[in-house]
């Protein structure tokens, strides 16, 4: 069971419970839905972007704890970025997701929580969709991201 | 019944260290071992092309291949063995009669009656029939037990009415539809009748010349064959008046570079080399399930249905989706502590094998108002004891999600 307890840390089922950022933003001037067509699982993303910096984000819709969570841990980190720093960070998330070396621990911080999901390869899409739906935001117009 | 585990191999094997309880039949059925040896043999000793050879080895394939339409038509009760059609599964299936008939027979404002509760493979099919000929696909409403509501789908049908395609059971609620009489019912305006036996193949006997209906589909992997191959059964005066849906090799009488005249069915259907161990293998699967009487199989697999829902009902949290008149071994929930992956990612690891998602059929989860659902789906090899780890499972995953 010690895969399961990695995979379900505590902070994983808090984020989960009480999601930060949870609803929609006002005042965006972004947004976009993020799906994982094989499960089902929906997000919507929205982003108040000020010349190259994130102010704020926010996101709504459903999914299992591990994507809920890694969305809500997405928006906490993202918040008060630049742009380059966000896709900086999305692909050091990436690394960590699928198991590989050589990723900055100490800058993951507590994203670190989410590095259980690499024992499990079908749940990484989970893990995924929210930081993919950011990537797709700050670096193209589509006003969707998948995960296939 | 006495326990059949032990005639299924890979039922022994342990999972994250577990005992295995697999309770993922809705999705595919696992083999016997008189099926794997099958298999085995064929490769060893039997393989070559079908139809075509003169060597000793493809006399052989073809008769073993061949022999199978007569088991088929025997276990779902055709009038002939021509017609009985391979294919590659259910979902072929519906795309060649979605195709054929969509060139034949389905035109401008006539209407394709489906339900709600239907897979995917049976609904893109007839949407894509409709955009080609400018039908209109027409959706039987389920009540909130799931059932259909047969009175709506009585007013649906009318002379408009061309096709009309049902799934014999939800492969989400478990629910049996009441084919005979929508079958009647549909027959009285003429209607072609098509009936999705993929979920009930290996649970409810079929007979498809009491049926009347016009075809009937089903894959072999979810009655203990090999995946990749299927069944398509059509009423032989329709197979002769339809288009072919794949050409080339195989499927012709003769071929100049000005025309080609097709095979008689079912080869008409039947283009380019085929799943010839899979159709045998399923021709042992289907042997092997007749040494059971129906009597045997039904009662055993109703007891262990009416454990499963009775146990689950018993796990506070939990809510079962759809309460049908009439149920087979499915039982979809959804707990309120725990999303549907959560629940099968923590049960995986108590080895207990379901499947969460929206099972291929997104109209029917948005009808629920579910993004998804956890399924638990039985088969003849299950027990008690499959239900009961998984009962501890779920209680293991409300702990984790308190």
């Amino acid at each position: 069971m010690s895969n399961l307890i990695e995979l379900y840390r505590d902070l994983i089922l808090d984020h989960n419970k009480n999601p930060r950022n949870f609803g929609e933003l006002q005042n965006a001037t972004k947004s976009i839905e993020g799906v994982n067509p094989l499960c089902g699982d929906k997000l919507k993303l929205f982003l108040l972007l000020e010349n190259d910096l994130i102010k704020d984000i926010s996101f709504i819709g459903t999914g299992c704890a591990i994507s809920v969570a890694s969305a809500s841990m997405m928006t906490e980190n993202a918040k008060g970025l630049d742009v380059n720093q966000c896709l900086e960070l999305y692909a050091m998330v990436h690394s960590m997701l699928i198991g590989k070396d050589e990723i900055d621990v100490e800058r993951l911080g507590k994203i670190m929580a989410l590095s259980g999901v690499k024992a499990y390869p079908s749940r990484v899409k989970c893990a995924s969709l929210s930081w993919h739906a950011l990537k797709q935001a700050l670096s193209t117009n589509q006003l969707t991201a998948s995960t296939e | 019944m006495k326990s059949i585990k032990k005639d299924f191999p890979i039922l022994s094997k342990k999972v994250n260290g577990k005992r295995l309880s697999y309770l993922d039949n809705a999705a595919s059925t696992q083999k016997p071992k008189a099926v794997i040896d099958a298999l085995s043999h064929y490769e060893m000793n039997l393989h070559a092309n079908v139809h075509r050879g003169i060597h000793r080895l493809s006399q052989e394939a073809t008769y073993e291949y061949e022999k199978v339409r007569e088991k088929i038509k025997n276990y779902i009760h055709a009038e002939q063995v021509d017609e009985i059609i391979y294919t590659k599964g259910t979902t072929e299936s519906i795309n060649l009669l979605a195709t054929s008939l969509a060139k034949l027979y389905i035109h401008k404002n006539d209407e394709i009656v489906i339900s709600t509760a239907e897979h995917h493979a049976n609904i893109v099919p007839w949407q894509q029939a409709c955009q080609i000929t400018g039908a209109k696909l027409v959706v039987c409403p389920i009540d909130q037990n799931g059932d259909i509501e047969l009175d709506a789908f009585n007013s649906l049908l009318s002379p408009r009415t061309k096709i009309v395609s049902i799934s014999h059971i939800s492969n989400v609620l478990g629910s049996i539809n009441p084919i005979e009489t929508m079958i009647k019912n549909a027959k009285k305006y003429g209607a072609i009748t098509i009936i999705d036996a993929a979920q009930s193949i290996a649970h409810l006997p079929i007979d498809v010349t009491q049926l009347g209906c016009d075809f009937l589909t089903f894959s072999a992997h979810k009655i203990h064959g090999p995946t990749g191959t299927g069944i398509l059964y059509g009423k032989y005066a329709h197979l002769t008046a339809m288009p072919p849906f794949m050409t080339g090799g195989d499927m012709i009488k003769t071929v100049s570079f000005e025309k080609t005249t097709f095979n008689s069915p079912p080869y008409k259907f039947e283009a380019g080399t085929p799943n010839i161990s899979g159709v045998i293998g399923l021709g042992y699967a289907i042997d092997y399930l007749s040494q059971f009487s129906w009597d045997e199989k039904l009662n055993y697999e109703n007891s262990l249905t009416k454990y499963l829902i009775e146990s689950l009902s018993t796990i506070h949290g939990l809510r079962i989706i759809g309460n049908p008149s009439k149920r087979s071994a499915i039982a979809s929930f959804v707990l309120d502590a725990a999303h549907p992956h959560d629940i099968a990612t923590i049960l995986d690891e108590h080895g207990v094998a379901i499947r969460a998602g929206h099972h291929c059929a997104m109209p029917l989860m948005e009808h629920l108002k579910l993004p998804a659902t956890a399924r638990a789906s039985l088969s003849l090899y299950n027990d008690k004891e499959d239900i009961d780890q998984l009962c501890n499972a779920i209680e293991d995953t409300k702990r984790i999600f308190q």
